[in-house]
């Protein structure tokens, strides 16, 4: 599920077997769009459903969803097809993540395999890959003006990678359990702040079907913006640990 | 004094130590009047212009002849260092200094951050709420199925049937061609807790899937050196239905702890030392070697052992979140060669 940032009343829905789906919260019951599946592939059979990430588009009303399936589709509720304007692939291993990269309309996308890719939405097509996660990835950001992102996996590290002249690895930090989400925050003081507030920000992350991974799955990391120098012994004074009560191994 | 280098030498006198580079024509005389004792008409001494390598020559003959000449002198040359330093430590006695240790990849290994501090309480917080915990915390004991790719040969079929006399508790089944999805679900439901899997191709077993059974990791290694009991030299009888022992070696980063809890998972938790057995995953340089004993002490200090059992190599080639499922699962750590492989003091495990 993901909140509009642009309209904070609009939601998307989506997950597995379940299209996409725009709410508006102040308006019907019925979502305000509501996106078919394409058509039958090449051996006539039903392209199964089963979208991971949503991302609103800025300055227009589309979305882009990554599958499950590896393809990356955009959706624009304004023209009169509900079908996907544009659907792209990449690789073989589900995508788990997203991101929309700054100013330019690209997006990036992460598999379980570990492996990134910035994509671009005019065209559709690869416009280069970034190495070193050695899990899958869970959480993407980028910030919203430099090129630099964030990424997070289950192989226990956060790095922070550079998109643009040259694409590579910004910094990495061994954080010692298995990364789920992570959030990009502009507030210098974050840790004073209550935590009720925060703790909206972190749901529209979360996946449906990780539900059931969460009690095994320890904290978000939280990393601060724009102060790039970090010691390890600090990153983990500021880390987070999800407390769940009576939770045992499934 | 001063003749062209490549035509005076083509007598191939092995006598006259010659270096390549920056020799002046006088040591070479004086090197010369050295080798009238042989009796031989000694070669003129040649005068290499400087910058000059043996390389340049383009005569594979005569290069290959000024090498020779050329390393026999360096191993000379070494071989002076090292004795004279041996007489030192000598005559120094126990005054000498210690002796340097010689560097090794093992030694030289590049520092991993994710090497697990013993008294690490996140790690321990960790480890006390992963898949692993319920076996650790002795609430169940482990039940396994061994079993192999489809239509198997008859080297895997007795590593099987081996494997299943080395690990106890554990059955063999025969896979018939089901797919391991459906397999999964039916281990679960008869209590099982862990599923191997061991892969074979052109009759001789590569493979080997561990999978923590309900909902855990699976662990995909590839197998090599795989030696069946009869082909073990100095080998003791049969093992016995004694619980064997369990050692892990070397399993230091994060990643190889939770390799190493999965291993340690597959046998009960109390071995029985009347039995005298046991069983080594021993981790170097990202291998990881597999070997079954029966050990008897002589005295206080001294061990005999003697090898039973099969014994193989395995080396990680990825560790998955869920159960089996290599298409759609999530990957905890996936070994890419061309990303992680790039420096040979670098290892994972």
């Amino acid at each position: 599920m993901r909140q509009d940032p642009a309209h904070p009343h609009l939601i998307a829905t989506g997950g597995k077997e379940n299209a996409l789906k725009v709410w508006d919260l102040q308006g019907s019951e019925e979502p305000v769009f509501r996106a078919k599946n394409v058509r039958n592939d090449w051996l006539d059979l039903r392209v199964p459903i089963w979208d991971q990430d949503i991302q609103f588009l800025p300055e227009s009303q589309k979305l882009v969803t990554c599958t499950g399936y590896h393809q990356v589709r955009v959706y624009d509720p304004a023209s009169p097809q509900r079908r996907p304007v544009l659907e792209a692939t990449y690789g073989e291993y589900p995508l788990t993540a997203m991101t929309l990269t700054p100013g330019a309309n690209s997006v990036i996308v992460g598999n379980t395999h570990g492996q990134l890719a910035e994509i671009d939405l005019r065209q559709g097509r690869l416009l280069g890959c970034l190495k070193g996660l050695a899990g899958s990835v869970r959480g993407l950001q980028c910030h919203p003006s430099k090129p630099l992102l964030a990424s997070c996996g289950l192989d226990r590290v956060l790095r922070v990678h550079r998109i643009r002249n040259p694409r590579g690895l910004e910094h990495k930090v061994y954080l010692k359990s298995q990364l789920n989400c992570l959030l990009l925050s502009g507030r210098d003081n974050w840790e004073d702040e209550p935590q009720e507030p925060q703790e909206p920000k972190k749901a529209p992350l979360e996946d449906t079907e990780t539900d059931e991974l969460w009690a095994s799955l320890e904290a978000a990391a939280k990393r601060k913006l724009p102060d790039l120098e970090r010691t390890q012994g600090a990153l983990q004074t500021r880390r987070r640990k999800k407390q769940r009560p009576g939770s045992t191994s499934p | 004094m001063a003749k062209t280098g490549v035509n005076s030498g083509s007598r191939g006198k092995k006598g006259l130590k010659r270096k390549a580079a920056a020799e002046e024509p006088q040591e070479a005389a004086v090197a010369e009047d050295g080798a009238t004792e042989s009796g031989v008409q000694p070669p003129k001494a040649a005068a290499f212009p400087p910058g000059f390598s043996i390389s340049e020559i383009k005569n594979k003959q005569r290069r290959h002849l000024m090498f020779t000449r050329w390393k026999q002198q360096q191993r000379k040359e070494k071989l002076a260092i090292k004795k004279k330093l041996k007489k030192e430590r000598e005559a120094l006695g126990d005054k000498a200094p210690p002796k340097p240790v010689p560097k090794t990849i093992d030694n030289q290994r590049v520092y991993d951050e994710t090497v697990v501090d013993p008294n690490d309480e996140e790690v321990a917080y960790d480890e006390a709420t992963d898949e692993f915990a319920s076996y650790f915390n002795r609430q169940t004991s482990p039940k396994i199925l061994i079993t192999t790719s489809d239509r198997p040969h008859g080297r895997t079929v007795r590593l099987c049937e081996q494997l299943s006399t080395v690990i106890p508790n554990s059955h063999v089944y025969y896979r018939r061609g089901l797919a391991l999805k459906k397999i999964i679900p039916q281990c679960i439901s008869r209590d099982f807790t862990d599923l191997i899997v061991i892969n074979e191709d052109r009759k001789t077993p590569n493979g080997l899937i561990l999978s923590h059974l309900p909902n855990g990791p699976t662990a995909h290694f590839k197998m090599s050196s795989v030696r069946l009991r009869k082909e073990i030299k100095r080998r003791g009888k049969d093992p016995t239905e004694h619980i064997p022992e369990i050692i892990l070696n070397n399993f230091t980063t994060r990643l190889g702890h939770s390799v190493g809890r999965m291993f340690a998972s597959l046998f009960p938790h109390n071995p029985q030392f009347i039995g005298r057995q046991v069983a080594t995953f021993h981790n170097q340089r990202d291998y990881i070697f597999f070997r079954f004993h029966r050990y008897i002490f002589k005295s206080e200090k001294k061990v005999g052992i003697q090898e039973l059992g099969p014994r193989f190599t395995l080396k990680l080639r990825s560790l998955q979140k869920g159960t089996f499922d290599s298409k759609y699962g999530e990957y905890e750590w996936v070994h890419k060669p061309r990303e992680m492989d790039t420096s040979r003091r670098k290892f994972h495990l």
